[in-house]
């Protein structure tokens, strides 16, 4: 496998480019601050991160933020969906991440067991 | 603390988004017949004048009043300076920011160096607006993951577009 491969991708995904240049339908931003970071967030954002590559989400995106100065429910996960109320999670582990993908952003159903503040 | 030096690598690059830049370098160097790993970040963002090194330096400082960002160095050298080894830190105004941390690999207790593949892959898909260039080298073996070729083969394709994201997690577990 090498670098080269991306044009084929790149010929493959242009399609779709288009549509996701609106602005993606759902943004997940995890928090990797220092807290976050220590509480396993890292493990959070791969998780996020490898389910959109894998079910082809090509309308969410993840991206990460510092602190959120709510250091005891790290890792903390905010879901952004146009149109709909702000959800945070908290204390999301790897296994949570993947409920909030299926639950959430791929059938459009909040998880209200993990979620802190729905604004 | 940081259980692993992947932690802090995250952390420190996470204070140089914030600091806007745009560009990352981050070399991780092991020479186990020397028994030294050494860490070099550098960074193009705002960069700091004397007196905010000094404080970035104090784990009760922050730049942002009432939030708690800028742990990540003093955490590191604190690691550094625990076990043995090196920290070194310069910085200047409108150029950037650079770290260097050598440590002694054969200290009992040096943290892991923990998943570096997954370090890479969460930096780039989750920023992916800021490029990075990773290098990972050992006695035996030299990776190179630099975002800016990459976005260029990509000619536009967004980088955490999820066919990238599959090729990316692949490219790392075949290539690094």
């Amino acid at each position: 496998m090498n670098l080269e491969e991306l044009k084929k991708i790149r010929e493959k995904a242009q399609k779709d480019v288009e549509l996701r240049q609106k602005q993606a339908r759902i943004r997940i931003v995890v928090g990797m601050g220092t807290s976050g970071i220590a509480a396993g967030a890292r493990d959070v954002l791969k998780t996020f991160v490898e389910e959109i590559g894998r079910r082809n989400l090509t309308d969410v995106m993840v991206t990460q933020t510092g602190e959120k100065g709510l250091a005891s429910q790290e890792p903390l996960v905010e879901v952004y969906e146009e149109g709909k109320p702000l959800v945070v999670y908290g204390n999301i582990n790897a296994e949570k991440a993947k409920r909030v993908i299926v639950e959430h952003v791929v059938n459009g159903n909040p998880v209200t067991e993990f979620a802190l503040d729905v604004m | 603390m940081m259980d692993e030096i992947a932690s802090h690598i995250i952390d420190i690059v996470a204070n140089s988004v914030t600091a806007k830049a745009t560009y990352i370098i981050v070399e991780i160097t092991s020479n186990t017949n020397k028994g030294l790993l050494s860490l070099y970040i550098k960074d193009d963002g705002l960069g700091m004048d004397e007196e905010t090194v000094k404080k970035v330096l104090d784990p009760f400082y922050s730049t942002k009043i009432g939030k708690k960002v800028g742990l990540g160095v003093p955490l590191l050298k604190g690691t550094a300076e625990t076990t043995g080894g090196i920290f070194r830190l310069s910085s200047v105004i409108g150029k950037g920011t650079e770290i260097f941390v050598s440590f002694d690999l054969n200290h009992p207790d040096l943290p892991p160096l923990g998943n570096i593949r997954d370090t890479m892959l969460v930096l780039v898909i989750g920023n992916p607006d800021t490029d990075f260039r990773f290098q990972i080298k050992s006695e035996t073996k030299e990776f190179i993951l630099d975002t800016k070729e990459i976005k260029h083969l990509l000619d536009g394709v967004p980088i955490n577009h999820p066919d990238v994201i599959t090729f990316l997690s692949k490219y790392l577990d075949e290539n690094m």
